[in-house]
């Protein structure tokens, strides 16, 4: 079973890199950017074909170490 | 003083805060390693050092701050006893949880490293007794996440508590944009938990401690340490 852990900044927080991103997307002459935020992307695949046991782990693996849920938010979906 | 100081794959103060902790107090630290589950008996101080433990994989300090020793840590934390965290252990201490808030990439997203300023806030704790409140301390920085936030509500407790020990300052002591070299909220440089006993501050006060090598600023942080750690003895 595949899954996909995706962590992003939560609003109001700083984002110098999504920033700097969106600086240089601009200097390229890329059009109609209004704002970046940068995020991470964790792939991850499961031993065991539960789905819901799979999406409770996941939710334990993100609150203890994948996010920092003092400055991010996360979410999980299951691919397969 | 019994000081442990802690050693994580990839950290590389350790050398110098070991050197500082036996300069100042007199005393040889033990150095633990971070797969132990416990810390050597007696110990009063538990220091962890500056470094990029585990590559800042992840997040800086995230994965050092689930290895085994931190449950240890957190005991001795929750029993009062004394945790410095400089740099990266400052970073460790706030993923451990022992410390509130996140340290961000530096503002100018530049790895900055040089002397600043430090305005010490209070002397009233047992980090700072060797300094006086108000006092305008030179030590380096060396880092490039130590941009410190927290929400709001956080902030405002800690300011409120008087928390905040350390402050990026000029050298007189103002505090000013133009001195604030990694964009910290409120020029946040230190701050101490809720019980006063562990203390986190992205500086290395522990590499301005000898005339040879330059200003000694730092030392009054250890003496202070070594002093209120024999009057508790």
């Amino acid at each position: 079973m595949k899954a996909r852990v995706t962590v992003t900044l939560k609003s109001g927080i700083l984002d110098p890199q999504g920033k700097a991103i969106e600086g240089a997307l601009r200097s390229l002459g890329i059009e109609g950017v209004a704002s970046v935020r940068q995020g991470k992307v964790f792939d991850i695949e499961l031993d065991g074909g539960d789905p819901a046991k799979a999406e409770a782990l996941l939710k334990q693996a993100a609150d203890k170490l994948l996010a920092n849920t003092v400055i991010e938010n996360y979410k999980v979906d299951m691919l397969k | 003083m019994k000081a442990a100081v802690l050693v994580f794959p990839g950290i590389n103060r350790e050398r110098d805060m070991a050197r500082t902790l036996k300069l100042t107090s007199g005393h040889e630290p033990a150095m633990v390693w971070h797969t132990e589950t416990a810390l050597p008996a007696g110990t009063d101080l538990v220091v962890i050092p500056g470094g990029f433990s585990y590559g800042d994989y992840l997040r800086c300090g995230a994965i050092a701050a689930r290895s085994p020793i931190m449950d240890a840590v957190r005991a001795h934390a929750a029993k009062g006893g004394l945790v410095l965290g400089v740099c990266n252990g400052f970073q460790i201490l706030c993923e451990a949880g022992l410390l509130p808030g996140v340290l961000m990439r530096n503002e100018n997203l530049r790895f900055i490293c040089r002397e600043v300023y430090l305005r010490v806030e209070r002397s009233d704790t047992p980090f700072t007794r060797g300094y006086n409140a108000g006092q305008v301390i030179k030590v380096p920085v060396a880092h490039g996440e130590g941009n410190y936030i927290a929400d709001g509500e956080t902030i405002a407790r800690l300011e409120g508590e008087g928390r905040v020990i350390f402050r990026y300052s000029s050298p007189d002591g103002m505090i000013d944009p133009n001195w604030n070299h990694n964009g910290a909220i409120n020029a946040i440089a230190g701050i101490v938990s809720e019980r006063g006993n562990v203390l986190g501050m992205m500086p290395h006060p522990e590499n301005h401690v000898e005339a040879k090598i330059g200003p000694t600023d730092g030392r009054g942080l250890f003496a202070g340490l070594a002093e209120a750690l024999k009057r508790a003895a």
